[in-house]
């Protein structure tokens, strides 16, 4: 059981966070779009998350926290 | 006070600030300065200072910077052709309001000039050593004496007003000797620096040392700031030696190695039945206005004399503002004007010549 | 539920102004997680340098000092100089160590001067919008090679770990990146080894991030990585170029 929290304000999405989880629940949102201008990361399937920290450790903005 | 002892002008000036607390001097070779980096090497090591030999002027004045920002006293000294080359530095230090202390023991110039005595470096000085707006506090000493006592003053007012400061010297004050004495416990009040990167060891908010602001308003405002603080400085720490002024008609103007000639000038000038005098400036920057706008009183005519093809003399201009002649002597290129070249043109001016 | 992984308390709450992707990001967010790790913040003044990372002064939560471009090593040893008890770092790019700054740098190298430096190579200047760099690849194209860089011209680009580990004074040299969630642990622990090797009074160390530039490169994060991965690399092979800790573990 594991949890992780973007911080969508800050998100430029990148997309680097996407590549690197390990459980593909991990996507560029469609809809939203924060004040900045860009698609954030967003948990598609929280429930598969297994805490593994990849998406925060390849986070250029640091805005990922994980727990477990 | 101690007792005088002889000393060559440059060594002096290295003890004197050793003894105003400098620990930390960064420098690089050339002539005529390097006595003062030598005297560095052997003194520094004993009393726990350092001395660093850089690979560049550029990095001895960065060396500076970064000492400068830790809060401690440190300096570098160079000559004409290396201070040229420390001006990157000295603009990114006075853009980031540290004090610092410069040494200019000029040569002549451009280029790699020559190694024989200048006042060439003057402009350089007082109106653009490195980009931007901003100004130095300048100190031009004429005696080993004022060589050792000027130290102590560059650093108290650098520190005072964060800005860095010079003594402009040149190759004959660095290379001569005369008795000179060290005023005791010199280094009792240095101040307290908060503004330095030093560590927040978690007890105050972080330290930024900067001189980069990207909006035009941010960086207005503090250039805006630090010309109050040049305000200041103007008002408070102008410093001009009069001699035989009071009653002057024909007022020589002339700073370090060249006043000591005109002085002999004016002098001879008097034994001849003219009423000459001297206005020496010691701090080239705040340039001494007050002094030779009270001058004008007495005086009718004006000679500035110094050791290039006319820097000082057009500050002696924008004061006399055209109310008074303001004629120029000078030689250049590494040559001491004599006193009997002087006179002739103190006499020329008094209508006498012969 | 416990928290395993949060922003590091030596980064400041200043959003990062690094473009999407930019992998300084990360570098400073390991610097950060190492000066948390040792205890070391309060005592820690760090160098920004000129380029993209002259900001850093606004990231890390220790004092800060902004340099002359390529004087940050110069800079750091008055510091250290002055303060040799407190941790000294500079946060270098490719065009201030190894251009403008290439002088300073071996010569704090060959000091040992006792200071921790990150240098981040990413072939390119990013702030001037996308010259070459000291560190740009034969071919690479940038605003200043439109034809790729041709080597009878313009030379030949610099390996600075490999020309920083023949230096005496260098205590450690080692290239890294951050690609992929091993590398940039590995990154990690060789910039905490940089930082330990400072505190020990080691001598000079440098970690060298072989870093992109998505937004010069004109690629986008992902494919940056992977240009990264397939140009770069062959250039500049990972690895540790001198640790004086190790034994026979220099290339």
């Amino acid at each position: 059981m594991a949890k992780i929290t973007i911080n969508e304000t800050l998100c430029k999405g990148c997309g680097l966070c996407v590549s690197a989880c390990p459980k593909q629940i991990l996507a560029l949102s469609k809809e939203k779009m924060n004040s900045k201008g860009y698609h954030p990361a967003t948990i598609i399937d929280m429930e598969k998350c297994i805490g593994c920290t990849s998406c925060a450790i390849m986070c250029p903005d640091v805005v990922i926290t994980v727990e477990r | 006070m101690a007792e005088k002892v002889l000393m060559k002008g440059n060594e002096a000036l290295a003890e004197a600030a050793i003894q105003c607390g400098c620990r930390h001097y960064f420098g690089y070779p050339i002539t005529p300065q390097t006595e003062i980096a030598a005297y560095m090497s052997k003194r520094m090591p004993k009393i726990g200072g350092t001395f660093l030999q850089a690979e560049s002027e550029i990095a001895a004045i960065n060396m500076v910077l970064g000492a400068s920002s830790a809060g401690v006293r440190a300096m570098t000294s160079s000559s004409s052709p290396g201070v040229s080359l420390k001006s990157e530095g000295v603009s990114y230090i006075a853009g980031s309001d540290l004090p610092a202390l410069i040494i200019n023991v000029q040569r002549g110039g451009p280029g790699l000039g020559g190694i024989q005595p200048s006042q060439s470096d003057y402009w350089q000085a007082t109106k653009a050593l490195g980009h931007g707006d901003f100004q130095m506090f300048v100190l031009a000493p004429s005696t080993i004496q004022e060589m050792v006592d000027f130290v102590k003053l560059a650093y108290e007012v650098g520190e005072k007003y964060r800005v860095p400061s010079m003594i402009l010297s040149d190759g004959m004050l660095g290379q001569m000797m005369e008795p000179v004495e060290f005023p005791e416990k010199n280094d009792q009040d240095i101040p307290e620096k908060p503004w330095a990167t030093n560590g927040h060891q978690n007890k105050r908010k972080k330290n930024i040392i900067n001189s980069l602001y990207i909006e035009p308003q941010e960086l207005e405002d503090l250039i805006n700031e630090r010309y109050q603080r040049y305000e200041l400085i103007m008002e408070n720490e102008q410093r001009a030696e009069e001699f035989m002024t009071e009653d002057a008609d024909i007022i020589v103007v002339a700073f370090g190695a060249s006043s000591r000639v005109s002085r002999s000038a004016v002098h001879m000038a008097r034994a001849q039945g003219i009423k000459a005098g001297l206005i020496r400036p010691i701090t080239l920057w705040p340039f001494p206005d007050k002094t030779i706008k009270k001058s004008m009183d007495t005086a009718s005519k004006y000679l500035v004399v110094e050791m290039n093809k006319g820097q000082m003399v057009d500050d002696v201009r924008l004061v006399v503002e055209g109310k008074k002649p303001v004629e120029f002597f000078g030689r250049t290129g590494g040559i001491i004007p004599t006193p009997d070249e002087v006179l002739a043109q103190i006499k020329k001016l008094a209508g006498k010549e012969e | 539920m416990a928290v395993v992984f949060e922003r590091p308390k030596a980064l400041s709450d200043v959003p990062f102004h690094y473009c999407p992707g930019c992998t300084h990001g990360i570098v400073h967010r390991l610097v950060a997680e190492v000066l948390d790790e040792l205890g070391v913040v309060g005592q820690t003044v760090g160098v920004a340098s000129v380029g993209c990372s002259v900001f850093s002064y606004n990231y890390f939560d220790c004092d800060m000092v902004q340099a002359p471009h390529g004087r940050a090593p110069a800079v750091a040893t008055g510091l250290k100089r002055s303060l040799p008890d407190n941790v000294i770092f500079t946060y270098q790019g490719d065009g201030d160590l190894a251009a403008i700054g290439m002088a300073e740098t071996v010569h704090a190298a060959t000091r040992g001067e006792n200071i921790t430096v990150i240098f981040i190579n990413n072939a390119i200047y990013g702030m001037t919008g996308g010259q070459m760099a000291p560190t740009s690849l034969p071919g690479q194209v940038t605003q200043t090679t439109p034809y790729g860089r041709d080597t009878s011209v313009a030379g030949h680009p610099i390996r600075v770990c490999e020309l920083l580990s023949t230096l005496s004074g260098t205590a450690l040299a080692q290239r890294v990146t951050v690609d992929s969630v091993k590398n940039v642990n590995i990154a990690k622990k060789a910039i905490k080894k940089g930082f330990e090797n400072q505190i020990n009074k080691r001598g000079y160390s440098i970690i060298e991030v072989v870093s992109t530039c998505p937004t010069n490169w004109g690629l986008s994060p992902q494919e940056a990585m992977k240009w990264l991965q397939d140009n770069m690399l062959e250039y500049y092979p990972l690895g540790v170029y001198k640790d004086v800790t190790a034994e026979g573990g220099n290339k």
